[in-house]
């Protein structure tokens, strides 16, 4: 059931993109050629004259699920870092708009070969909180993970697609690791201190970003094409939009999420499917 | 002819190599299917038919996350390392090691089933191990050096200030399938997954445990935070804090102490000279509910007594002092994660919610529960026929999951070896009880008529205790005169004879009352004899006697041949 559905949107995404003359072909024939030819110097990989833009907000309607308290009391390191009571994140909204939103690009991109940024994404842990709560990352790119806090962390990433680590870090610290495979999310937790969780997307191309507390977001250098946008969010679940990006355009689209949403089935990860006759059974 | 044509079809097509090359389809297929299944699952999804009364559950292979392994945190396990689980088992869990019942072959081939059951082992690059090292540094200077970065790098957070589980991060841990799990108890080092040398603890700071709360160490040496001789340091530490796996025996001794006072406290020092004998426990899996989960599994006994009086010092570890709200919701997520191995079988309910409720004290049905009768010493003793005694474990259906422990005798000293039935006797073969839980700090005698009839004995107590709880370990001394009052069903103690005596804990933290706690089987308590004037007596009459005898044979063989004699 799952598969077949999928098969048939990437077939829907593939006759449209035909379907759509030679614009998006040439944009992804262009840029592929760019990638190639730029070799090792490095090149865009996407020409910015053929490329737009998608951005947007995530808006959530309906009143969001109180903030559940975190108690502190055993870490008094990272209770006295708090003015106002710490909460958990599992649903930041402000103004009817949802924070902590995983927008990225899920179908639709030419078959380009993105470098992973040698620039690395910061996770830290301070407050006993993970700064940023949810992150977007690409395949290869550098992860740090660093310790502000002085006491004992331990990352336990806990993916289907990857391979999952743990490390300890229990002074102040840094330390790096990379995920080699695409993955939407990797749950993140301390089983230290039970309530951090954060979650990692992990593409194998540029195209995600996380909604900010004003509920908006940006997919930037898009080659231009028809795509299919998806919206993550770890107590709503998914949504998806398909989007026609053209070159130099920006279009803007609006994602919403309500508390009805709440207690689907988020899903993290494609389960690992051995037998194709166990896939209608996961 | 033709029966014997189906024999050579079937030889010829053996030499032919069909079964070989079926063989070759899954090499050791078929020795999965009969020892794995049963717990991994067909698919090897750890969710065969016994999974769900285990905790830990058994592994999930399809996710190619393996606890014990010589690779780093996160890494596949290289071949050697499966076969080792295999070949040992997994001591903290229900995995026995099968190097014993399995060829080489065969577990061999099981190395290649397991990984077919994860896509990871032809994505991933297989793995190095981890280049430990040999051991650097021993002794007492090691040991205490590494009790400092214990500190450092918070291993106490999970672990406890002791290394008995209890850190203050203990009762959140939870596995990688949201399961609860615990933090090893390091004081008992048999239980280690992954072996307890100096070697096998350092590698698990280094590859860290994958699927459970334990990270890897590793970043620390690379970022220069511990050196590598410190990681060592903190693993003979963690090795010191076991003692050697106990040697169980079966009859545990009370010294008879002449010159001096029995000790009063569990604090006294005196204790330390005192031979301890180990008395391992299990979870109650004879009646339902069953209980896979136990929290506590074995009770350190020291005894001692002057010819008077008999004093027993308890000591067993126990992450929570129930009640604890800290462990509130461990407790929900064990029961939770126990459920489903819990349900009695059709027909059974009705007796097992009756036994039940008679153990919590309360009329089945409502939850508006009258005060448990009290066993506490000076307490009003309670009534005759007053129903049953308050449960073990207080129940926390009622809302008060108390520690308890219960020592078990039978109402006399049995002649032979005939004994009551061990779990809290039967309907005909009673047996003497010493209740104690942590809610009344106190200790009560009683009558056990199976572990559906437990009633307070009839008259004043004559038991004291005194007990105190430190850093996950309970340690409970109980008195009492060797003769009190003559009660129905009190035993009478005595020096000399080997006294039947069983023990039951449960840890109230861990969802544990009525039948759902630790149990373990007879054992004898056996208090020495007083070193009276009988100890050099009976020896001299003994070898009179002996004497004695030897003339008399002698002089009557001597006869007998002269008579013999005579007659020829």
């Amino acid at each position: 059931m799952d598969l077949s559905m999928k098969r048939f949107v990437s077939l829907a995404v593939a006759a449209l993109i035909v379907g759509c003359g030679g614009g998006a072909d040439d944009t992804g024939g262009e840029a592929a050629d760019d990638a190639a030819g730029a070799g090792e110097t490095a090149g865009p990989v996407v020409n910015p004259d053929s490329a737009g833009t998608i951005t947007g907000v995530v808006s959530f309607e309906g009143t969001p699920p109180a903030p559940e308290p975190i108690d502190m009391a055993e870490e008094p390191t990272c209770a006295e870092k708090y003015t106002e009571p710490p909460v958990k994140e599992a649903a930041v909204v402000s103004d009817g708009n949802l924070a902590n939103v995983y927008v990225y690009v899920k179908e639709g991109l030419p078959d380009l070969d993105f470098p992973a940024p040698s620039e690395g994404v910061t996770l830290d842990q301070t407050g006993c909180h993970y700064v940023p709560h949810v992150l977007a990352i690409q395949v290869g790119q550098p992860l740090v993970i660093k310790n502000s806090d002085g006491i004992l962390h331990n990352i336990n990433t806990q993916p289907s697609q990857n391979r999952g680590f743990n490390i300890s870090q229990p002074v102040e610290m840094e330390t790096e690791r990379e995920f080699s495979t695409a993955e939407v999310m990797i749950p993140v937790k301390c089983d230290v201190h039970g309530w951090m969780e954060a979650y990692i997307g992990v593409q194998d191309h540029p195209y995600a970003a996380i909604s900010g507390t004003d509920g908006t977001f940006s997919l930037e250098n898009l080659p231009a094409g028809d795509y299919v946008i998806e919206a993550w969010h770890e107590s709503f679940g998914t949504q998806t939009q398909n989007v026609t990006v053209g070159a130099q355009e920006t279009q803007e689209i609006t994602f919403t999420f309500s508390g009805e949403m709440a207690g689907l089935p988020v899903p993290l990860g494609e389960p690992l499917v051995l037998h194709a006759d166990h896939a209608g059974v996961k | 002819m033709r029966r014997r044509a189906i024999p050579m079809a079937a030889l010829a097509a053996l030499l032919a190599g069909a079964p070989v090359s079926a063989q070759e389809a899954a090499p050791g297929r078929d020795v999965y299917d009969r020892w794995c299944a049963g717990c991994h699952g067909v698919e090897g999804e750890g969710d065969g038919a016994a999974a769900g009364t285990m905790l830990p559950r058994p592994r999930d292979f399809t996710t190619a996350q393996y606890q014990v392994r010589s690779t780093p945190s996160g890494a596949l396990p290289t071949d050697a390392d499966i076969l080792h689980v295999i070949d040992e088992g997994m001591p903290g869990t229900a995995m026995p090691g099968w190097e014993d019942h399995l060829s080489q072959e065969e577990r061999q081939a099981l190395v290649g089933v397991l990984k077919g059951f994860s896509s990871f082992f032809e994505s991933e690059a297989p793995a190095e191990p981890i280049d430990v090292g040999s051991p650097s540094g021993a002794g007492e200077e090691a040991v205490a050096a590494g009790r400092e970065t214990y500190e450092k790098i918070e291993c106490w957070k999970c672990h406890g200030r002791s290394g008995r589980g209890d850190g203050t991060s203990a009762p959140t841990l939870e596995d990688e399938d949201g399961l609860p799990i615990r933090a090893a108890d390091l004081t008992e080092g048999w239980h280690f997954n992954g072996g307890s040398s100096v070697e096998a603890i350092y590698t698990r700071f280094r590859t860290g445990m994958n699927g459970t709360p334990m990270p890897s160490f590793s970043d620390l040496i690379e970022a220069e935070v511990v050196t590598d001789e410190q990681l060592w340091q903190v693993a003979h530490f963690v090795k010191s804090l076991s003692p050697e796996t106990p040697r169980v025996r079966e009859v545990v001794r009370a010294a008879l102490l002449e010159e001096d006072e029995l000790p009063a406290t569990v604090d006294d020092e005196r204790w330390s000279e005192v031979q301890r004998f180990y008395v391992p426990l299990v979870g109650q899996i004879i009646e339902e509910p069953r209980w896979f989960a136990p929290s506590v599994d074995g009770v350190w006994l020291q005894a001692l007594h002057d010819g008077e009086e008999l004093v027993v010092l308890l000591t067993w570890n126990d992450p929570s002092r129930s009640p604890d709200p800290g462990w509130d919701e461990w407790t929900a997520k064990i029961e939770a994660a126990m459920s489903g191995a819990a349900i009695p079988p059709a027909g059974a309910a009705d007796t097992v919610s009756a036994a039940d409720s008679a153990l919590a004290g309360t009329p089945a049905g409502p939850a508006s529960t009258p005060p448990p009768a009290d066993l506490a010493p000076g307490a009003a003793a309670p009534a005759p026929a007053s129903g049953p005694a308050e449960p073990p474990g207080g129940g926390s259906a009622v809302g008060h999951p108390y520690d308890t422990l219960i020592v078990q005798f039978p109402t006399a000293i049995p002649a032979g070896m005939e004994r009551p039935y061990f779990l809290m006797g039967g309907a005909d073969d009673p047996v003497y009880l010493w209740v104690w839980g942590s809610g009344r700090e106190g200790i009560g005698e009683a009558v056990g008529h199976g572990f559906g009839d437990i009633r307070p004995l009839q008259g004043e107590s004559i038991l004291t205790a005194a007990a105190e709880y430190a850093d996950g370990q309970w340690r409970l001394l109980v008195r009492r005169p060797l003769s009190g009052p003559e009660a129905e069903n009190r035993l009478q103690l005595g020096p000399g004879r080997a006294i039947p005596m069983a023990i039951f804990a449960w840890d109230g933290s861990n969802g544990e009352s009525g039948k759902k706690g630790s149990i373990s089987t007879w054992y004898f308590l056996y208090l020495d004899r007083p070193s009276g004037k009988g100890v050099y007596v009976w020896p001299a009459l003994a070898t009179l006697l002996t004497a004695g005898l030897g003339l008399a044979l002698v002089a009557r063989a001597q006869r007998r041949s002269r008579e013999g004699a005579d007659v020829t």
